[in-house]
């Protein structure tokens, strides 16, 4: 038996699992929680990127047994408990940051976590936040517009 | 529907790789389309435009040489207004990232005179019979369902009108529509869409010959800036990709393929695999199928989540046949084409002129060696099928480009009358060609036939760059000559390419004699030899266009450094000889017209800060002209920085701004990540990468400004998927000799000690 910490809930896996199974695959094939997503298993590509205790982390990199006190935030609780969109996710949305949009969570995960660390980034700030997420339709201008863009909006609401 | 057995072949391949350049034939509308309007039970209206009985042979359906077939046209959609004034629309062709599904919306909309905001947009159920073509590729979705849809939404605008014009008793001239409400414009009276449409519903359908479309001068929807339909799911996590399909009981499988192609399993640690914890069953499946949807020989894992699959595929231990196994090898096909650069083809595919005398009176001759690598295409999301045998037919959940072709091919690989099988088209992780194969479908359904349930197969990235329909790699040796006024005045190139049986060039691998510059010199001479080839290839994003355009476009750079020529006054006189195309071919007045405005754009002829180069490159692909210019600094360490690319094209009037800048900024990082780092090599016919580790995408740092101009134009909307892509290598290319005096002749430019 497992218990994980995930946007806020319990997760109980009755199921018994290998000790080697990574995160990404209890969150998609047991939990249902596929925002998440598989893209290349090494830790190479940034598409399975979620939190443990708020730092950005390949979830096909980490075993599920180890998560066991640790806080998870996935993509499904980057939006706040009313359903109201994280900026970042807003920006993505104005911007027409997507194309595929299979890379995007993790694009998202990571910028989020750029941005509470950061909250002005710089180009090299992104540049070095972002550079583990690949995007294999090239939305990269895109994204870097879309973060400036969540920083100005928290600049006004401050 | 005739998807047959055939004697492995890549003729199918061929022929979706027809259908991908544009080379389908398009069916005349207007017979073909006809349209049913029926009231919705809450009282809203549902006008559909369909194809009566339009045949669909899939490609491959016939042998070499025969016609083409005839790739259905798609009047495709559904339009349903709810009496509230809700309206949905359904996109017949699935959305890969090229943003169809969005585009398709606007221009029925627009055509519609709809309120955009209250449009939302679905995916429609695979029927061939009520959408035609669901198929996407090409850059072939935009012209083709551009009229159809226009036309769609121009018959429902038609009855909303008829239906206002009857309840205020008034003639329908007297009416306009705009925003989804119809106004009778003497009284001033107005009627909503959704009050409409139970009353339209009733009225018969117009005559399609009476429809008129709106003047472009009108335009609402289309030519503005609309963000992707689904962009709230992405960016929510919702479960969108085939990759997300869930269902009660669902299993997982993963397959240990041949380690080269047409080895068989001949024995295995089978039962010791059968017996590791999460593993419900191992057997293995014999090669099935052909072109697109071939299934290579496997050992198969079923498993009770994908982890446990993966690690029981790791876990096998398989002795293999390999008498009858690929032995390809990409060293000895370059030590070969090496050797074969220093003579002439055999096969001679175009003469124009005399080149002999033209390089004998030159003022200065050129010659050049060029190679680029097979490519795969990397979707990322790793190829995936979900199947399940129920109630006497198979249901399927997959990332299906060509669902046109797949859908017969399963139903005659199992058995079943086409309408047993059922496919989903979700939303697709990315394309560039690799969806137009269906062989993932194909394993899934040899699996379901073993699995009591439903059973979702996944790709590891291992399995997906190992087992792609790769680019073809290819050579060219190139020997051009100036004249004495300056002029290119010969151009000889021995193509050396490959061939799966013998006599025509692997998918992807092939040149077409009009290729540009072929088309615009008096004296040219095109051979070509074809090496033995047994690895899978196919379309990846530009097909053809996306090899040839480097050596070409380097060396017409090549030739106007030997004239002490400027490279766009050089290109601009080979199209001012041209002869005036028709059609969707090269156009000299628009090929010169985006030369023109990337070297504005770009400063071209300007002062370069110290230390860059400018590059540029024209090609023309997809029935798009686009001109582009790459600024680069290069340094000691051979780190290359691209500072700027300008984009110049020409596609027509743009539906979707927003989309289209997007397709831009896509292919210029997708060509620069290819001609950066990427390269498929095999060895014993078994590829040699395994993962982004050494097959790299470009990452966020190297990306440059990417600054898009497209010329205004009226002309008919064309795709942007794809042409962007080709000018984008040379045109960088040509920067680095311009910024180093080095010229590429090779790519990736990685194997020249290069990085980003």
């Amino acid at each position: 038996m497992l218990r994980l910490k995930i946007n806020g809930r319990e997760h109980v896996i009755e199921q018994t699992l290998d000790e080697s199974t990574p995160l990404l695959w209890v969150l998609r094939d047991q939990l249902g929680l596929v925002g998440t997503k598989f893209g290349c298993g090494g830790g190479f590509c940034g598409a399975c990127t979620v939190h443990i205790n708020g730092a950005p982390t390949r979830s096909c990199q980490l075993r599920a047994a180890d998560m066991a006190d640790l806080e998870v935030t996935t993509i499904e609780g980057l939006a706040g408990p009313d359903g109201r969109l994280h900026p970042l996710q807003q920006a993505w949305i104005d911007h027409d940051v997507p194309q595929c949009g299979y890379c995007q969570a993790g694009q998202l995960m990571s910028a989020a976590a750029l941005l509470r660390e950061k909250p002005q980034p710089s180009d090299a700030d992104i540049d070095a936040a972002m550079s583990g997420n690949l995007c294999r339709c090239g939305t990269y201008t895109r994204i870097r517009k879309a973060i400036h863009s969540a920083a100005a909006a928290g600049r006004r609401r401050t | 529907m005739n998807a047959r057995l055939e004697p492995l072949t890549d003729h199918s391949v061929a022929a979706l790789m027809r259908q991908a350049e544009g080379h389908g034939s398009v069916m005349p509308v207007s017979r073909r389309e006809f349209l049913t309007v029926s009231a919705l039970a809450g009282g809203g209206m549902l006008v559909m435009l369909g194809t009566r009985g339009v045949a669909q042979a899939p490609p491959g359906g016939g042998p070499p040489g025969a016609p083409r077939p005839v790739q259905s046209l798609a009047p495709n959609a559904f339009i349903r207004i709810e009496p509230d004034g809700a309206i949905r629309i359904l996109s017949a062709r699935p959305d890969i990232g090229q943003g169809i599904k969005t585009s398709s919306a606007m221009t029925i909309a627009e055509e519609l005179d709809a309120d955009w905001s209250r449009v939302t947009v679905e995916q429609a159920p695979v029927d061939a019979s009520i959408y035609g073509s669901q198929n996407v590729g090409g850059s072939r979705s935009t012209p083709m369902s551009w009229d159809p849809l226009r036309r769609c939404g121009a018959t429902a605008r038609a009855l909303l009108v008829a239906a206002a014009a009857q309840s205020w008793g008034v003639p329908v001239p007297e009416c306009r529509t705009a925003a989804s409400v119809v106004t009778h414009v003497p009284s001033g009276r107005q009627l909503g869409y959704g009050e409409l449409a139970s009353r339209a519903a009733a009225l018969p359908p117009p005559d399609p010959a009476s429809l008129s479309l709106k003047p472009r001068s009108e335009y609402r929807i289309v030519g503005t800036p609309v963000a992707s339909v689904d962009n709230r799911s992405i960016v929510t996590g919702m479960p969108l990709y085939a990759m997300d399909v869930r269902l009660p009981n669902l299993r997982y499988a993963a397959l240990l393929r041949a380690p080269a192609l047409r080895a068989i399993p001949v024995s295995g640690n089978y039962a010791e695999v059968k017996r590791l914890p999460g593993v419900r069953d191992v057997f293995t499946i014999e090669g099935a199928g052909n072109g697109g949807g071939e299934a290579i020989a496997a050992v198969a894992v079923i498993a009770d989540s994908t982890w446990a699959a993966f690690t029981a595929r790791n876990a096998l231990k398989v002795q293999w046949d390999r008498s009858k196994a690929s032995t390809d090898s990409w060293s000895q096909a370059g030590r070969r084409a090496r050797e074969l650069a220093k003579t002439r083809g055999s096969q001679v595919l175009r003469s124009d002129g005399d080149v002999n005398a033209a390089f004998a009176s030159a003022q200065r001759t050129v010659e050049g060696f060029y190679s680029y690598p097979f490519l795969s295409h990397a979707t990322l999301e790793p190829q995936v099928t979900t199947a399940w045998m129920h109630d006497g037919g198979i249901e399927m959940w997959a990332p299906a480009q060509t669902v046109d072709v797949a859908r017969p091919w399963i139903a005659q690989l199992l058995g079943l009358p086409l309408e047993k099988v059922t496919v989903h088209l979700p939303r697709i992780g990315g394309g560039f060609g690799r969806r137009l194969m269906y062989d993932f479908m194909t394993e899934a359904a040899l699996v379901a036939k073993r699995v009591d349930g439903p059973v979702k197969l996944v790709w590891s990235r291992e399995d997906d760059l190992q087992y792609d329909y790769y680019r073809v790699g290819g050579f060219h040796a190139l020997k051009g000559a100036v004249d004495a006024q300056g002029k290119l005045s010969a151009w000889q190139n021995h193509f050396i390419s490959f061939s799966a049986d013998g006599t025509s060039p692997a998918s992807g691998g092939n040149m077409e004699p009009a290729e540009f510059p072929l088309g615009a010199l008096a004296n040219v001479h095109l051979s070509q030899t074809l090496l033995p080839l047994r690895t899978r290839t196919g379309p990846w994003r530009a097909p053809r266009s996306n090899g040839l355009a480097f050596p070409s476009q380097s060396f017409i750079h090549e030739l106007a450094v030997a004239a002490r020529r400027d490279h766009v006054e050089f290109l601009l006189e080979l199209f001012a000889g041209m002869p005036q195309s028709s059609g969707q071919g090269l156009d000299p007045a628009r090929a010169a017209a985006v030369i023109r405005l990337a070297a504005e754009k770009s400063g071209w002829g300007k002062k370069v800060p110290r230390g860059r180069g400018r590059g540029m490159a024209f090609y023309f692909s997809h029935a798009g002209h686009f001109a582009e210019v790459a600024e680069v600094s290069v340094d000691a360490q051979r780190k290359l920085t691209v500072h700027r690319v300008t984009v110049a094209g020409d596609i027509g009037l743009i539906v979707n701004p927003l989309g289209a800048e997007q397709q831009v900024q896509g292919s210029v990082i997708d060509g620069l990540s290819a001609m950066m780092g990427q390269r498929i090599t095999f060895e014993g016919g078994a590829v040699q990468q395994t993962n982004f580790g050494d097959y790299p995408l470009l990452r966020i740092a190297a990306t440059p400004v990417i600054d898009v101009h497209f010329v205004r134009s009226d002309a008919a909307p064309t795709g942007v998927g794809e042409p962007a892509l080709p000018p984008l290598a040379p045109a960088v290319c040509n920067a680095i000799f311009a910024a180093t005096g080095v010229r590429v002749r090779e790519l990736p430019l990685s194997l020249a000690g290069y990085s980003a």
